[in-house]
């Protein structure tokens, strides 16, 4: 009579955990352990955080939230975060930048966006989908923006573009390097053709920057796609990814949809890119922070004058 | 509220895709005398998507860079219906530099359903293109302005539209996003359409009102090719855009970029009011 009562439903949270126990099975915390998409193993997740977040079997490369990827990255405690909309409590441009959440709030109207943000700044803990800043690498002043995945696919509307802007505007003033990482679903469609200007501001910016001779290094991680790849993730003067990041303009299945085909394996990701010519390096997490030391090292020379 | 009033935005969509609505290769043949088309990027083929060259807007020596839908169905065909590949930007920007080279103005009209999502657009570096041409556009040193004659489609329109003035037809429309795309991304039904369209604020009126373009240029109703109508349509705009360009030629390269700058710096910033602060004003 083992099947008994299988098909009933239970009445309340207890009674399954009941269940559970009876049948001999220890309690095992949901996040404890995290299969990995890529080899299909199941992993101990503390074994891939202490692994950068990536899979110790395979080397598949886990999402990484914007803030945990910084303290891998930069040197500790010398992150200090500015223009970001949450970065909020400065003076000056840290504060317009805090405002500009204010102003971006739903600034065409778009039914259900507040909501949305709200959602996304609970599950992120962020208050956007960037985070900008001042860091050291290897003891190298940088200026740094990572994007964030958990934040409504990391899709780019006005605060965003304008933190990365001000970002810009700030390293072409300071005469500082630029480091990025992108992730992103694309523009932000909620925010209409507002997110679409943002392309063209960003470039603008980075192009004012590029002009005064000084470094943007960008990172691609998966995804990045759409708008973002379209503008300042193809506009790095070195441009990086991550192994087997999707990258592209068009997403995957708009392409399919669009040639009624099933695109072939390993199309738009990293490997692909550098087969092509569009990408200058694939650079494992691993070996990020040494290879961006020696990135700025090299670009160093015209930065302190 | 009626049901004609309530979807007045996808009424605008559907007329800015409109069979026999005049095409971009219409506005060239109407618009500029003498021209010369030019082919190819130099670098890997000809995209019959954009068509380019140079001719006469009155006396004067002009770039002209347009997306072509085709008229007939074999043209449309061979025109990709007026969605660019990799190739077409780049042959794009080619003129475009050439233009600052020659101190010619350049007129883009723009009309695509966005830039083409294929396999070999994709691995020829489709978003590569564009960022490279937003990014050249910031610093053009010549006075570029963009006509949306019908659909502006994303990022493949605002390749050809990092502009100093962005001048709309009535009924054409510009958005992030095709109203089927973001219905069938927000609510999983492309069938929702005609709402989409109504939040998206695309069209003239809308995006002259968040300062994306400075001018909407009225259509006489059912605006097709071949028609006395027309003809008004094009005398107008001839005269306009060759008074906007004397306008824009007289200002220092500083003073152009400069301002092409804050055109777009604009959008975003908290403390800014968003509205167009240009001279073509109404």
């Amino acid at each position: 009579m083992m099947y008994q009562g299988l098909f009933r439903k239970p009445k309340n949270a207890l009674e399954i955990r009941d269940g559970e126990m009876e049948a001999g099975q220890p309690y095992i915390a949901d996040d404890a352990y995290v299969k990995c998409p890529k080899c299909r193993k199941m992993l101990y997740a503390a074994d891939v955080r202490d692994n950068l977040e990536v899979c110790p079997e395979c080397g598949h490369h886990f999402p990484v939230a914007a803030r945990r990827r910084i303290e891998l990255l930069v040197d500790p405690q010398s992150f200090q975060e500015m223009f970001s909309p949450g970065a909020g409590n400065g003076e000056g441009r840290e504060k317009r930048a805090a405002e500009a959440i204010e102003a971006a709030r739903n600034p065409i109207g778009f039914p259900g966006y507040e909501e949305k943000l709200s959602a996304a700044r609970q599950k992120s803990g962020e208050q956007e989908g960037v985070l900008c800043g001042l860091a050291r690498i290897g003891g190298l002043p940088t200026c740094i923006f990572v994007m964030n995945m958990d934040f409504m696919m990391g899709s780019m509307g006005t605060a965003i573009g304008e933190a990365i802007t001000q970002l810009f505007e700030f390293a072409a003033e300071k005469r500082l390097p630029v480091v990025g990482y992108t992730v992103s679903g694309g523009a932000r469609m909620q925010e209409g053709i507002l997110s679409l200007m943002q392309m063209a501001k960003v470039s603008g910016a980075v192009k004012r920057h590029s002009d005064e001779g000084l470094l943007y290094a960008v990172v691609l991680t998966d995804p990045t796609t759409g708008g973002v790849t379209a503008s300042f993730a193809m506009q790095g003067d070195v441009i990086l990814a991550e192994p087997g990041a999707l990258i592209g303009f068009a997403g995957p299945r708009v392409i399919e949809q669009t040639i009624l085909q099933k695109l072939p394996e390993g199309f738009q990701r990293a490997e692909l890119l550098l087969k092509k010519g569009f990408i200058d390096d694939i650079v494992h997490r691993r070996k990020q922070r040494t290879y961006l030391i020696n990135l700025l090292g090299l670009h160093s020379d015209q930065i302190q004058i | 509220m009626t049901e004609a009033v309530e979807y007045r935005a996808y009424r605008r969509v559907e007329e800015a895709r409109a069979k026999g609505r005049p095409t971009g290769r219409d506005y060239i043949d109407n618009l500029i005398s003498n021209f010369t088309e030019f082919h190819g990027d130099r670098r890997f083929g000809d995209d019959a998507a954009v068509v380019s060259g140079i001719g006469r807007l009155r006396n004067m020596p002009i770039t002209v860079i347009a997306t072509d839908k085709g008229r007939t169905t074999k043209e449309k065909v061979a025109h990709n219906f007026g969605s660019p590949h990799p190739e077409g930007y780049r042959k794009a920007l080619r003129q475009m530099k050439l233009a600052e080279k020659f101190h010619r103005p350049v007129l883009c009209i723009v009309d695509t359903a966005g830039a083409y999502p294929g396999i070999g657009a994709e691995e020829r570096g489709q978003a590569q293109a564009i960022a490279e041409n937003l990014m050249a556009m910031m610093s053009l040193k010549t006075p570029v302005i963009s006509l949306f004659i019908g659909e502006g489609g994303s990022g493949g329109a605002l390749a050809l539209a990092v502009a100093d003035r962005v001048f709309m037809m009535e009924n054409a429309v510009y958005s992030v996003i095709s109203p089927e795309g973001c219905a069938s991304i927000l609510w999983k039904d492309a069938k929702k359409m005609k709402e989409a369209a109504e939040c998206l604020k695309l069209t003239a009126q809308d995006l002259m009102a968040l300062g994306v373009a400075e001018r909407v240029i009225s259509e006489p109703e059912n605006f097709r090719e071949e028609t006395r109508q027309a003809k008004q349509v094009y005398y107008r705009l001839e005269d306009l855009l060759y008074e906007e360009f004397q306008w824009l030629r007289k200002k220092s390269e500083e003073e152009l970029l400069a301002q092409r700058y804050e055109r777009f710096r604009k959008f975003g910033r908290p403390d800014s009011e968003q509205r167009a602060d240009c001279q073509a004003g109404q």
